[in-house]
């Protein structure tokens, strides 16, 4: 939290807020008015995090949404365990959700907290370590008792052992204060009880956070009353934890200091705030659009990709069907014979669910149909971190079937860019008639940031044309001939059941070139085999080429990089050049095939460096198709990389 | 299967279009299966079936998996998939929910269906797909050369059980049965006039229906099965058993009493006290006349088993033919009724309801 000047103005408690209430019986607001600081920084990383019952994520997302409307730049990550409720109490159980928000465009949900809500012990002692000192750490006094310290695994309370001392302290009852405000309420006398009233602690500290940050607070009320529209007297519950938690604000000694973070500069247009995995479901409801096909999604449910499959559900006005299948391998057994019917096949899953497709991408490989599979990838091998991010499922999407069988792959590179990903593979789907991999992963899949809506109108057009007519003359007539290709894009035709005289047969084992019988003959194995390689090479041709970044245009060091990494490695390499060293970046959407004009680019620059979250999965890629040394960073932590962490990685690699 | 014929010379309605004919389903092709074998017995009945029903090569989709049984698509001048080892009825299940105006079969086996594809099958019959799967059993591996399958008898010799196998087989139409399918039938290869009935009745069935096909091996089967072939035939005759091959399989037909034998000395019948059912003499009073149409299944289930003690065959016909909504039908009113206001409008989805405008 970099403050960009002295304090710029002050303000008398009470009357500059944007928003006051006036209490019932906990203040008196008359008593209080005297002078505050208000400083103005340029970015704020804050954390909440609390038990998994606490409605950390919630509160989180609330903040979020607060921020958003309030207009600044924001990247955010959620961090929680995959244990719907882990033991409560225990750092295992620990819940997080943090937020960068900022006045300039930004990249990352930000390297360490400026400030740390912590709900419980566990959630203290889960996120201390990555708190600088200095920084705000607002502590539920309340929820520090014995038993809570000895589940975390405090000997000592930290509270008063001197654990603490480097940063700034704020001891807030806030359970106790939750019950004592909720109960004063009106709305809610009588009609909710303690335990209740407690569990609208969360509100309290969105309160509390929302004051101290000078976000707009509307919204959240309503978003209370339509959450608990059924249960009014829970809402005002809520809503009445949430305005005491804005009011101790005011009225507390503890801070003496208020934060702005004015609006970003943003390109002009309408925005909403998106994940990955939504803006990836409204990416494949644009695809039915643009191709004219019904979306058809066969799928089975895996974290963290669930989320699509839930969303796309919602969404039968746009015609998308979706099929919760028996297993992983239905879904896209599912999807594939809705390509075959003709609707856009698309199925859903996360690495563990890749590996049960494998058999049936093949088959659609020697379909030649349209199909996306899209892998939200998570940490693995096996069960591995379902909720934690990872990339280490490059290597499958490209290698893992039987044969030779070439799949391209697409990747966004944040949450927004999962809209785009998800129409280019739909693209590349039907226009060559081919499975296609979308690699998105858990941290793009939950963390969010503000979207710059497309319009309609740049969005390209995809219409796919069904073939109607035979296209071969044979001895006793007119034919049709499944795998006589375009001779442009080696497509080759899609007739759909229900097209009279172009009724043929297609499956997995090899077929004639051209007219598509079960054909053993090993010349035309061999002619099938790189005619389905060329298909997919020739994609290269189709696609931008690779853009570098390199402002000062005296970079001899590149950073290559693909997926969700781009933020972290932009933002690193923002930090170097602002210390002014040179550093070129380059991201990859497109990995199979690369950009044509990609080993150009490695090749002209001294060192490549690429950063992955696996042990060098494109490292071994690049290697093997360019011959470039390149030099790989690597970590599998389950979290995203960090922009001070690759800024010190890419200095090294400068400097060496 | 005259009528075939007949309806051929004749002009299809409206169209103008002649009325598909045998020649119409017929691929150019080569088939190649072992000769003898039940396949091209029962795909001459497919050839022959299919212009009787009246639906056009082009509306007609056949899938298959992996297996001998699972070529034949190739020879079905209709749409067809031939897919991987077990999957066929997933692909089916996206084809029917997304082209409810398609006629859709599964052409499957005892290891492609009962084994790796197992779960498929159990799944496509609960959510009553509207599929006619048709399950040719010959209890053996025959593609990959003579292994025992799950419909295999115990003690089955093979190259992979040299000794005899050991697991219990599993009775088809009692697990589809148990699967809640609305349609469950049994036929044999050998019989082509049963054959075509029993897969009339089931192209008629909107909703899953599973016909068991059962055929014999004239290259691996360890036992050779179905009056009129092999070990069976040449068993010295047994009048006084009911269970003696020379009875053939109990001939189920709905509103009949199920009586068996050259003169319909054997009936099955019901003992009041337990519900079971089992073998006595044809005149008995409680002889059970034959309802597929019974919602509760356990009358089919128990008819089902009844060979696994008593009989050398399992009876023939329709088990089970009950009417529920199929789940292509369910499907399609779904999307009809949760879309009022009719087609979504792209730009109001993505811009939800927190968007916010940047000035620049």
């Amino acid at each position: 939290m970099r403050s960009v000047g002295p304090a710029r103005r002050t303000r008398p408690i009470a009357t500059a807020g944007r928003l006051v209430w006036y209490p019932r019986r906990l203040l008196k607001v008359s008593e209080q008015v005297r002078e505050r600081e208000t400083r103005r920084l340029d970015r704020v990383v804050v954390r909440f995090a609390g038990d998994s019952g606490d409605g950390m994520q919630l509160t989180g997302e609330q903040f979020t949404s607060e921020t958003a409307t309030f207009g600044n730049d924001l990247s955010t990550l959620p961090d929680f365990p995959a244990e719907i409720r882990a033991p409560a109490g225990t750092p295992a159980g620990v819940s997080g959700f943090q937020l960068h928000f900022s006045d300039h465009d930004i990249l990352t949900p930000g390297d360490a907290p400026d400030v740390l809500v912590a709900m419980n012990p566990a959630a203290l002692k889960a996120n201390l370590k990555d708190l600088p000192p200095g920084a705000n750490l607002i502590v539920n006094t309340d929820a520090f008792t014995g038993g809570n310290l000895k589940k975390a695994g405090y000997a000592t309370d930290p509270l008063t052992d001197g654990t603490l001392d480097p940063y700034l302290v704020h001891r807030v009852p806030l359970t106790s204060m939750t019950i004592n405000a909720v109960h004063a309420a009106e709305e809610t006398a009588g009609s909710v009880n303690k335990k209740e009233a407690e569990r609208a602690k969360n509100m309290f500290a969105l309160g509390l956070m929302s004051w101290l940050y000078h976000r707009p607070t509307e919204g959240t009320v309503g978003f209370l009353e339509k959450k608990f529209a059924k249960r009014p007297e829970i809402a005002a519950a809520n809503i009445a934890a949430f305005r005491a938690g804005f009011n101790y604000g005011e009225t507390t000694e503890s801070f003496t200091v208020t934060y702005e973070v004015a609006p970003a500069r943003m390109k002009s247009g309408t925005y909403r705030r998106i994940t990955g995995n939504l803006a990836l479901s409204y990416g494949l409801i644009a695809a039915g659009e643009l191709t004219g096909l019904p979306v058809f999604l066969g799928s089975y449910p895996i974290t963290p990709a669930s989320d699509i499959l839930h969303e796309l559900s919602k969404h039968k006005r746009f015609g998308v069907r979706t099929f919760q299948a028996e297993d992983e391998i239905a879904g896209i057994g599912a999807a594939l014979g809705a390509s075959f019917g003709g609707s856009l096949g698309i199925t859903t899953t996360s690495g563990p669910g890749v590996a049960l497709k494998s058999e049936t991408i093949g088959l659609a490989v020697s379909l030649e149909l349209p199909l996306v599979v899209v892998d939200i990838q998570r940490g693995g091998p096996s069960t591995g971190l379902p909720t934690k991010t990872e990339q280490a499922d490059l290597l499958q999407a490209m290698f893992g079937r039987n044969g030779e069988a070439p799949v391209p792959i697409v990747a966004p590179r944040s949450p927004g860019d999962c809209f785009d990903a998800a129409v280019e593979a739909a693209r590349l789907a039907t226009k060559y008639r081919t499975p296609v991999f979308l690699l998105s992963d858990g941290y793009l899949a939950n963390g969010s940031e503000p979207w710059l809506l497309p319009k309609r109108e740049a969005l390209p057009d995809l219409t796919v044309a069904f073939t109607t007519e035979p296209n071969h003359t044979g001895p006793k007539g007119p034919e049709f001939w499944p795998y006589l290709r375009d001779p442009e894009t080696l497509a080759r035709p899609w007739a759909v059941p229900g097209t009279p005289g172009l009724e043929h047969r297609i499956g997995g084992i090899e077929k004639s070139d051209g007219q598509g019988n079960i054909s053993y003959d090993p010349a035309n194995h061999d002619r099938m085999v790189r005619l389905r390689a060329a298909k997919v090479a020739g994609i290269a041709n189709d696609i931008p080429p690779l853009e570098v970044e390199d402002p000062s245009g005296q970079a001899r060091v590149l950073v290559l990089g693909w997926g969700s990494t781009y933020g972290p490695i932009a933002a690193g390499c923002r930090r170097v050049r602002a210390k002014g060293l040179h550093v070129a970046q380059a991201h990859l959407r497109h990995l199979n095939p690369f950009p044509a004009n990609t080993g150009e680019i490695l090749r002209s620059y001294d060192k490549v460096l690429i950063p992955e979250m696996n042990l060098g999965q494109l490292r071994t890629l690049i290697r093997a198709e360019f011959l470039v040394d390149a030099i790989g960073y690597n970590q599998v932590r389950g979290l995203p990389f960090k922009a001070a962490e690759l800024a010190g990685v890419l200095e090294d690699v400068i400097n060496q | 299967m005259s009528t075939v014929n007949g309806k051929a010379e004749e002009p299809a309605g409206a169209s103008g279009r002649r009325a598909p004919t045998v020649a119409d389903f017929t691929t150019g092709q080569e088939v190649r299966w072992c000769p003898g074998c039940g396949d091209h017995a029962i795909l001459s009945t497919m050839r022959g079936l299919l212009p009787a029903l009246g639906v056009a090569p082009e509306n007609t989709v056949v899938v298959s998996g992996i297996g001998c049984s699972s070529r034949l698509p190739y020879y079905l001048d209709t749409y067809g998939i031939h897919s991987i080892h077990g999957r066929a009825p997933s692909f089916a299940t996206g084809i029917s929910i997304n082209r409810p105006d398609l006629s859709v079969w599964v052409v499957t086996g005892d290891g492609d269906a009962l084994a790796i594809g197992g779960n498929h099958l159990i799944h496509a019959l609960r959510r009553n797909v509207n599929l006619k799967i048709l399950l040719l059993n010959n209890e053996i591996y025959g593609l990959t050369k003579g292994q025992a399958s799950p419909t295999s008898k115990v003690g089955t010799i093979g190259p992979s059980s040299p000794f005899g196998s050991l697991d219990n087989p599993f009775n088809p139409v009692a697990l589809a049965l148990g699967a809640g399918a609305t349609f469950v039938a049994r036929t044999i290869d050998s019989d082509r006039r049963h054959l075509t009935a029993t897969l009339t009745a089931a192209a008629a069935h909107k909703g899953a229906a599973l016909v068991e096909i059962r055929q014999g091996c004239p290259t691996f089967s360890a036992i050779p099965r179905q009056g009129g072939r092999g070990a069976a035939q040449a068993a010295p005759a047994e009048p006084d058993n009911p269970g003696a091959p020379e009875h053939g399989p109990i001939r189920l037909s709905p509103g009949l009493p199920i009586v068996f034998g050259s003169n319909e000395q054997w009936g099955v019948i019901r003992d009041p006290s337990t519900g079971e059912l089992g073998i006595g003499h044809g005149g008995d009073s409680r002889v059970v006349v034959h309802d597929p149409g019974t919602q509760n299944s356990t009358y089919a289930y128990a008819l089902a088993r009844l060979a696994e003690t008593s009989l050398a065959e399992p009876p023939i016909g329709v088990y089970r033919s009950v009417s529920q909504p199929s789940f292509d039908q369910l499907y399609q009113e779904r999307l009809a009724t949760a879309r009022p206001g009719g087609r979504g409008d792209l730009g109001t989805l993505l811009k939800g309801t927190d968007s916010w405008v940047h000035a620049g």
